[in-house]
């Protein structure tokens, strides 16, 4: 074999702290080693024509780069080799960066180090093979979870697309947290006149099915063919025969079950239509307050409804569905208002969120859009907005910024000093983070043009006192301890995972962060992309943003779907576990063990269980070659072989040193 | 009947002066509860705020000497009705805890080392937790139908919560339980843990003049006809200077400011000497009058009803 | 009011000597101000508990040393509670607190002449004598009508205990004094 070492100085990232060319020079006595140089920029152009024009002079068989991370540049340099004639396989990276002159700063040691690294490289590249990728073929349709802005623009971008969509919703109706806004910002525009067309379009799209009121149960398979069971959670109603009509929610007599839709701030009957512009506009009955489920009679819906859609005996029931790519957009949760004892949120009736707020300010809302105080009733003159509750603040577990409550905010005081003429809006912020495209425009006008007070500060905490709150914090410009005799405090509660987000995230093999918001492939250039292929992220549930970065990543993930369908057939990668069948005892604790379920049990000829690895399913973990008591699964391209040389390539020396002294 | 609860006592310096009424009521309260209360011998100060306001050794110190004393007995819990006891020895106890380098320090001043085993709770802690409210309304004789009380916790038995893990640090609601068992009904004050002013009443009175004021305000314009704590210092600055902060207010409160125990030992139906009232600067009479008319009102409208 | 000077002015010494004694990191504060909000003495302080916080961060010894905020500081623990960067304020305002009794920058003498009444009862009794060390404050501050109001009714009620319980150990209570503070006062 003739391998080729490269070693790149990338500017100064590596040449500062390394010898290069001591390392090339070293390099040359390395096992097979055929040609060693050092190279500039090793991933630019030029750099990249000198390893193909050096594969083809010295009729190389492997190269070795050492360079920076594989997952950066790892494709770059397969497709350089596929181009001077190898096979992509036959090439390993050497991570002298990252792993060695980005994190040491002797020069002399880092040198020794990235020799070695470099001497791991060879000693795996002696063991490679050439490996071809295989072909299959794709289910060109794509699951959208969760109906709020973000997956209704996946959808309709997808299916106007010419793709089939399968929509999830887990309410009874799509919208999401927009659907309960008032207004939007920077625009004032209004909420449901600019996002009720998007909805009807998804209902009447002859691309996409909708199933609302409805949950992801499991995910089996992988990308181009996932298969894939929805819950129909029961919703007591026929939606076939259900008209809309609404003449059960009026005439039902249990009339103080919870209102999600209206945040709670007043209560809807048990059996209900969240709001008159709901996508689909069909009832559901809610068990925990419904007369007949708690004391087993009542059947006032049953016998009002028009077209006998009630049955009460309904149970949950689960479709499966075929798709080729998931798109998750299941937004996120609110900030749970309780959590700050010294505000009194839930304790205190003039207490309320910011959510809350926008179901006052709304028309269809449950004051009919006046502002009135949920305590009495009364048209509240002074209103009182706290920031950052449940933003920025670490002894709460929320260190980030939310994003969106200093825009939603400044509306909200806008709004209010249309709705109320004579009020005065209060804003205790810390910093206003207003970034985007006439956003900062925005704020200013709430101040200037609506007369908002902005007070830079942190409020201690809210009282009653007689018919007012009392809200003391402070003026940090003035130095100074400031109180205001407050009738309305509007929290702004900030964004946090939606509940559910975790169990989601395991039932599609995507990875999470600490909050349990999604991760994305690559924070800048892989945005809507998850490491697990054919899953995608569009909005929040990926952290905290508001409708236009929400829209913005919903036509980015239906674009990155399209381009994945834009082929017929997809490759599949080979570096995959590979049962020996002479070794395999069919024991089966490598099924068990596959987080992937890419391992199945087959039987051979003879009829003898043997372990099956499905190539398209396996993401090459390589936990079932640990498991295998009989070493018959092997990792292609990271074979028990290919370790071994790299840990003997490191050890052996100074073994042999220590034997020695 | 659960096992006998028993505990080292540490009464605190003022239980033996100026909150006498306190340290009596508390420990009439425990008797009839059957609570066996086993004073720590010779027990001596904690430093309160002015140790502390010195050196964190030093305080700490002061602190151990008794929670050692409180090994030798045996005990493993010790309760002491004040609040600023309680924390001096519970952060002496969490620092010596977390940081085995000051517990060291600690016990190189201290005759008898602390070894630190002793858990540290308040007398209302134990009421609530290993007693229990329904054992405490159990003994109510004479409920305190009609009193309305504004609940006032003081500003540190409560906070700051990695210290003193005991109830709400926002809204506590141990002593509201016990009120409400008692038969009272029990006021949503919001000030709860809001500071009276402290120790500064001899030092800089203007301070407690505005914040126990303040507090009073709030009792008053609740429609309070009391107000219940757990704190002596609290005690004497909203009662025994209730008069001095009229005078620097322009303001006409009455408000009698009761220790809860003293309202338990009443509604126990326990005797004048077990909970001296007298020792109120504001005078109880009028609130509890007020509560006896409402009470025979009550009983009269009832037996009423009963005849029609 | 004087120019800071953030370069020369920050005094390192100082800041890591705060840390080390309090165990708390100043530069976790983002100046929200919630410590000054809460505080219910900030309306008797020369500068709010957020400014001190600042000035740390500053390196600004003098300044803070000398304002009146420490002494009036009850460690009531609401900025503690309340914190969202989890800084135990109080703990820093003690600490302060401390230095500048060390320093013998005391700006509210009759604080300190009251605690100083208080401790001198524990070391001779072991036990607070409330009565001795009212007299023993009035005495050292001079202020004999600010209470006088109190007199006769804790008097009459018998309020307070006329005469000190000495306990068996005040030698031990006594030793610890010595042994912590030396025989100087801190």
């Amino acid at each position: 074999m003739k391998i080729g070492v490269f070693v790149c100085h990338c500017g100064s990232n590596i040449a500062g702290t390394v010898d290069v060319a001591g390392v090339a020079q070293a390099a040359k006595n390395f096992p097979e080693v055929a040609f060693a140089t050092d190279l500039l920029y090793s991933c630019s152009e030029p750099g990249q024509e000198a390893i193909v024009q050096a594969v083809q002079e010295h009729d190389l068989d492997g190269v070795v780069v050492a360079a920076c991370t594989p997952r950066m540049h790892e494709p770059t340099f397969r497709r350089a080799v596929e181009r001077a004639g190898l096979n992509r396989y036959m090439f390993e990276m050497a991570n002298i960066r990252e792993h060695c002159s980005w994190v040491g700063k002797d020069k002399d040691a880092n040198t020794r180090k990235a020799s070695d690294l470099v001497l791991q490289a060879v000693e795996k590249l002696r063991f490679d093979r050439p490996l071809q990728a295989k072909s299959f073929d794709i289910n060109k349709r794509v699951l959208v979870v969760g109906g709020g802005v973000a997956g209704i623009q996946a959808a309709l971008d997808c299916a106007d697309g010419g793709l089939e969509v399968v929509l999830l919703e887990k309410t009874s109706t799509i919208g999401g947290k927009m659907a309960k806004l008032d207004k939007t910002f920077p625009t004032v525009d209004c909420s449901s006149c600019i996002l009720g067309p998007k909805m009807v379009d998804v209902s009447m799209h002859p691309n996409i099915t909708l199933y609302a009121y409805a949950e992801l149960e499991s995910v089996e398979g992988y990308v181009g063919n996932f298969e894939v069971s929805v819950k129909k959670k029961a919703t007591y109603v026929d939606w076939d025969k259900c008209t809309g009509c609404g003449l059960c929610m009026e005439k039902c007599p249990s009339k103080k079950a919870y209102d999600a839709f209206n945040e709670g701030i007043a209560p809807t009957r048990a059996i209900n239509i969240p709001f008159p512009q709901a996508i689909p506009k069909r009832a559901v009955i809610d068990p925990t307050y419904c007369r007949q489920f708690i004391k087993g009679k009542c059947g006032v819906c049953a016998k009002v409804c028009p077209t006998e859609a009630i049955d009460y005996e309904m149970q949950d029931s689960f479709v499966q569905e075929k798709v080729g790519a998931v798109i998750t957009a299941t937004g996120y949760d609110l900030f749970d208002y309780r959590k700050y004892g010294e505000y009194g949120g839930g304790r205190y009736p003039d207490v309320i969120t910011s959510m809350q707020y926008e179901r006052l300010l709304n028309a269809s809302g449950p004051t009919g859009g006046h502002i009135q105080r949920p305590s009495d009733g009364r048209e509240p003159k002074k209103v009182v907005f706290i920031q950052c509750v449940g933003s920025r603040d670490k002894s709460v577990d929320r260190p980030y910024c939310s994003g969106f409550c200093c825009m939603y905010t400044a509306k909200q005081t806008i709004l209010t000093k249309d709705h109320i003429p004579d009020s005065q809006s209060y804003v205790f912020y810390m910093d206003i983070r207003a970034p985007g495209k006439m956003y900062d425009e925005f704020t200013r006008r709430a101040m200037e043009e609506y007369g908002a007070q902005y007070i830079r500060g942190r409020v201690s905490q809210v009282y009653p006192y007689k018919d007012s709150l009392i809200v003391r914090g402070v003026d940090t410009l003035l130095g100074s301890q400031v109180e205001i005799e407050a009738d309305l405090v509007v929290l702004a509660v900030g964004a946090e995972a939606s509940r559910g987000a975790s169990e989601l995230a395991e039932k599609l093999r995507i990875s999470y962060d600490a909050y349990g918001f999604y991760m994305e492939s690559h924070p800048k250039l892989r945005p809507v992309e998850t490491n697990t292929a054919g899953v995608y992220l569009a909005g929040a549930c990926q952290g905290s943003k508001d409708i236009p970065a929400s829209v913005g990543q919903g036509s980015a993930a239906a674009a990155k779907v399209l381009a994945l369908f834009s082929k017929d057939q997809l490759e599949s990668d080979p570096q995959v576990a590979l049962v020996s069948q002479a070794r395999c005892v069919g024991c089966g604790k490598c099924v068990q063990t596959c987080p992937f379920g890419a391992i199945q049990l087959a039987e051979d000829r003879a009829g003898n269980p043997k372990a099956e690895v499905i190539e398209t399913v396996c993401q090459g973990c390589g936990l079932c070659t640990v498991t295998c008591p009989q070493s018959a699964i092997q990792l292609q391209h990271f074979t028990d072989n290919q370790i071994l040389a790299e840990v003997n390539a490191l050890c052996q020396q100074a073994m042999e040193e220590s034997f020695e002294s | 009947m659960s096992p006998e609860l028993s505990y080292a006592y540490y009464p605190g310096c003022s239980g033996l002066s100026t909150s006498k009424d306190y340290e009596i009521s508390t420990r009439a309260v425990c008797r009839a509860l059957g609570i066996k209360l086993q004073e720590i011998p010779d027990w001596s100060c904690c430093g309160s705020t002015p140790a502390h306001t010195v050196d964190h050794v030093f305080s700490a110190a002061l602190s151990a000497r008794n929670l050692s004393l409180a090994e030798q007995m045996g005990s493993d819990t010790v309760i002491t009705p004040c609040p600023s006891c309680l924390t001096n020895l519970k952060v002496a106890a969490h620092r010596m805890e977390q940081e085995p380098a000051f517990q060291q320090e600690v016990n190189r001043h201290l005759q008898e080392p602390c070894v630190n085993t002793v858990q540290v709770k308040s007398v209302l802690q134990a009421l609530i937790q290993d007693l229990g409210p329904e054992a405490i309304a159990k003994q109510v004789e004479k409920p305190l139908s009609g009193l309305k009380i504004a609940p006032y916790y003081g500003c540190i038995m409560n906070r700051p919560p990695e210290v003193m893990d005991f109830d709400d640090p926002e809204n506590p609601v141990a002593m509201d339980e016990i009120l409400r068992g008692l038969g009272a009904e029990v006021l949503p004050y919001p000030l709860k843990v809001e500071c009276c002013g402290a120790s500064y009443g001899v030092a800089r009175k203007d301070v407690v003049m505005q914040l126990s004021g303040k507090l009073l305000d709030l009792a008053d314009s609740l429609g309070a006809d009391a107000i219940a704590t757990a704190c002596p210092l609290c005690q004497m600055n909203l009662d025994l200077r209730q008069d001095q902060i009229n005078a620097a207010l322009k303001r006409s409160f009455r408000l009698p400011v009761f220790y809860y125990t003293q309202l338990m030992g009443l509604a126990f139906g326990l005797e004048e000497k077990d909970l001296l009232l007298n020792k109120l600067n504001v005078p109880a009479g009028p609130a509890l009058a007020k509560m006896q008319q409402a009470a025979e009102a009550a009983a009269e409208q009832d037996a009423q009803t009963k005849e029609q | 009011m004087d120019v800071l000077k953030l370069d020369s002015g920050y005094d390192a010494a100082f800041v890591e000597a705060v840390m080390n004694e309090s165990g708390q990191d100043p530069f976790a504060c983002y100046q929200c101000g919630n410590c000054t909000a809460g505080c219910p003495y900030t309306f008797v302080y020369d500068l709010p508990v957020h400014q001190i916080m600042r000035l740390l961060q500053a390196g600004h010894k003098g300044r803070i040393l000398q304002s009146h905020s420490l002494w009036l500081c009850a460690t009531c623990e609401s900025c503690t509670t309340r914190c969202p960067n989890n800084i135990d304020v109080a703990r820093i305002m003690d600490v302060l607190r401390h230095m500048a009794g060390r320093e013998g920058m005391i700006t509210e003498k009759q604080v300190k002449q009251f605690n100083d009444s208080f401790l001198d009862s524990v070391k001779k009794h072991g036990r607070v004598f409330e009565f001795g060390t009212l007299v023993k404050y009035i005495a050292r501050s001079g202020r004999f009508w600010s209470d006088a109001d109190l007199g006769p009714k804790v008097m009459r009620k018998g309020k307070i205990a006329p005469r000190p319980h000495d306990i068996k150990g005040k030698d031990e209570v006594a030793r610890i004094f010595h042994s912590v503070l030396g025989d100087g006062k801190k």
